[in-house]
């Protein structure tokens, strides 16, 4: 399969697995302002995901739609960062799991607007001004709650300390991710990474949490080695009508 | 309706010779249908009938996320997904426009959210019912918001200047809402046996629930005469519930589907429908906490509530900090 | 229960040019997240080009009964308005 095609599903998972898990607050957030901002960053992730996988769909050129790729296909052929499919969690660690996401999303997405790809820089630049008011709130968030009460600020620590180890994978890159990016069409993925370090470290610092030492990294979500659990509970739920009614039209 | 069987002062209109003159030049300007404003004068039994009725509407607003929000997760399509979020939102979105409106009546968003959690203040009847099927989707956006909208739209030109504000911006909010239910719909009785199947059966079971929603008639009720006189209610139960049925029955028709009642026959003499009346008993179980969801319903706002509060400390805790901070470089 | 959030109102300028406008209120820990809250809250359908939030308490209204003489007095300066003066449709656009 083609180093675009990868790199596509590599960006729309993210955004489907992500954004699903956003929206499943809706309804039960802590106070409706928070419940409607974190509607606006799912539907921002699901409009991003339609790009993305209806690009992927185009390259793949078998005849499929963004909705094939996103309901029919099972745990195996997903390719998002493992830290996306993680539970939600109580809040902190919904916007602490966001904000790390978010904080490495808009570096790659403007790298992307410089794609040797017309199409990905044309997704990149719709997604980049999403991405970036995304980052704005979930990093005023996690500073607010890091530096807030002796409960809120003991609960961020203990999300960076579980969601910590799932952000290495977006750094390393395997043998498409080098294809990508010898094409064009993607950054070299470590040419982000001092940035991201850097955003991270002032961010946790204003914070006034600790991040953990140990440099390990989980891996294997984007490139469909292998995922954690969680992820075919959520497909199970997603998938459901589709699977259950093949072909039908909704 | 989203505010059922709200109470007024119980003792029905005042006559005209009885009232102060501040009361006479209250009632005279609702008369012009000149707006009532936080800071003007009101009679105390106004400003507490609408803390009742805006409350109660904005409670079923956050309510009524529930039951839809049971199906984000499984819409079928990546479009789907995207149009229920949008809708729940806007839901959570109205309950807080109402939550203001009732907060320059004198009372706090907080207290109004306690009376709900404690199951003191009430929301409306409908959303204890239960979501099953991606159909029942279709059938609560074009059921249930299309008799929400028969309420909505008279109430944009209530007495009380924020109420009718906030429904103004509502309603303009809302007017995909019922489309959309529609539109899946029309998508399942286009669809295969099984989703004919499916958007039938969430019509037989949504369509009683949705007349319940105007409330039992209030013909003789002190409390809707009251109401209407203060312009915070504008038509009676009975004309409302009349008008969705009129709507409703060949919106069913164009469908294919059939509406589970053997009565349901245009009467030309009155230029609408004969229809079955609701099962009353049903509505005051309901009512009373006695529907299918009732205790779901609010064990999920509570724990939502419960389990934010730290959410709402620290954050407040942190602006505070921030606010300190501020001062002391200045 | 804890303390609760301060009401912020909203005034957003829309696409128009128009001046800034009352929209509604919110609640909000600081005046930042009123802002970004505004802009979730009140902006969800492109509305808004320009976010004004102000906490509730710090607004001074005017007082209903003082409508007499703060607003009537300008009732009688009809010569305010444009359609006060009848001009011919010859002078053109005026």
């Amino acid at each position: 399969m083609s180093a675009l095609y990868e790199f596509c599903l590599r960006m729309g998972d993210s955004t489907l697995v992500l954004g699903h898990r956003v929206s499943e607050w809706c309804g039960l957030a802590p106070v409706l302002e928070e419940d409607i901002a974190l509607a606006n960053t799912a539907l921002d992730l699901i409009g991003q995901t339609q790009l993305w996988l209806g690009l992927a769909a185009e390259v793949e050129g078998s005849g499929k739609t963004a909705d094939d790729l996103a309901f029919l296909r099972d745990v195996w052929d997903f390719r998002n960062a493992l830290l996306c499919e993680l539970p939600n969690g109580d809040f902190g660690q919904t916007l602490m799991r966001q904000y790390l996401f978010d904080e490495w999303h808009l570096g790659m997405l403007k790298a992307l607007q410089g794609s040797s790809d017309d199409r990905v820089s044309a997704i990149a630049d719709k997604a980049v001004k999403e991405a970036s008011y995304h980052l704005e709130r979930s990093r005023d968030t996690v500073i607010g709650l890091g530096d807030g009460t002796e409960e809120s600020h003991a609960r961020m620590q203990a999300a960076l300390d579980y969601l910590y180890p799932y952000v290495g994978e977006f750094f390393i890159a395997d043998a498409l991710d080098d294809a990508a990016a010898k094409e064009g069409i993607a950054p070299e993925l470590n040419s982000l990474k001092a940035g991201y370090d850097a955003a991270i470290a002032a961010t946790m610092n204003a914070a006034t949490l600790t991040l953990p030492e140990s440099k390990f990294a989980h891996k294997g979500g984007r490139t469909g080695r292998t995922h954690t659990e969680h992820l075919g509970h959520m497909l199970t739920n997603m998938q459901w009508l589709q699977r259950a009614y093949p072909g039908a039209s909704w | 309706m989203y505010a059922q069987m709200v109470k007024s002062t119980g003792e029905g209109v005042k006559a005209r010779a009885d009232m102060s003159p501040e009361e006479a030049a209250f009632q005279d300007k609702i008369d012009a249908d000149i707006k009532i404003e936080p800071k003007d004068w009101m009679p105390e039994g106004y400003r507490k009938t609408l803390i009742r009725q805006i409350g109660q509407h904005a409670h079923s607003e956050i309510v009524g996320q529930l039951p839809e929000g049971n199906w984000i997760t499984r819409a079928p399509t990546l479009e789907r997904k995207a149009i229920l979020l949008a809708k729940v939102q806007d839901e959570a979105g109205h309950g807080l426009y109402l939550y203001c409106a009732a907060e320059t009546l004198g009372v706090s968003r907080d207290e109004l959210t306690k009376d709900l959690l404690s199951g003191r203040m009430k929301y409306s009847s409908i959303f204890n019912y239960p979501t099953l099927t991606w159909a029942d989707m279709g059938a609560v956006g074009w059921l249930v918001d299309g008799a929400a909208i028969m309420n909505q739209v008279p109430l944009q030109r209530t007495s009380y200047g924020p109420y009718s504000r906030a429904m103004i911006r509502i309603c303009k909010e809302e007017s995909f809402h019922q489309r959309q239910g529609f539109h899946i719909m029309m998508k399942m009785v286009e669809g295969s046996e099984a989703q004919k199947k499916m958007a039938q059966d969430a019509l037989n079971r949504f369509w009683y629930p949705s007349l319940m929603m105007f409330g039992p008639s209030d013909k003789d009720s002190v409390h809707s005469a009251q109401s209407l006189a203060w312009k915070i209610k504008m038509d009676s139960n009975d004309e409302l519930r009349q008008k969705f049925v009129d709507q409703t029955a060949p919106q069913a028709k164009l469908l294919g589907l059939t509406i589970p009642d053997e009565n349901l026959a245009w009467n030309e003499e009155k230029g609408g429908y004969d229809f079955s009346e609701p099962d009353w008993g049903e509505f005051f179980d309901v009512v009373k906490g006695n529907g299918p969801c009732n205790t779901d319903r609010l064990a999920a706002r509570n724990k939502a509530w419960d389990d934010g509060a730290w959410v709402r400390d620290g954050l407040l805790a942190h602006a505070e900090k921030r606010a300190a901070r501020k001062t002391a470089a200045e | 229960m804890s303390k609760e959030w301060p009401l912020w109102e909203v005034f957003i300028r829309g696409q128009h040019g128009l001046s800034h406008r009352h929209v509604g209120s919110l609640h909000a820990p600081d005046a930042e997240m009123a802002v970004k809250n505004a802009r979730d809250v009140y902006t969800r359908r492109n509305e808004g080009q320009s976010i004004w939030v102000v906490e509730a308490r710090h607004v001074t209204a005017s007082n209903p009964s003082d409508k007499g003489p703060m607003y009537e007095p300008s009732e009688s300066k009809v010569y305010r308005h444009p359609t006060f003066f009848d001009i011919p449709d010859d002078a053109g656009a005026m």
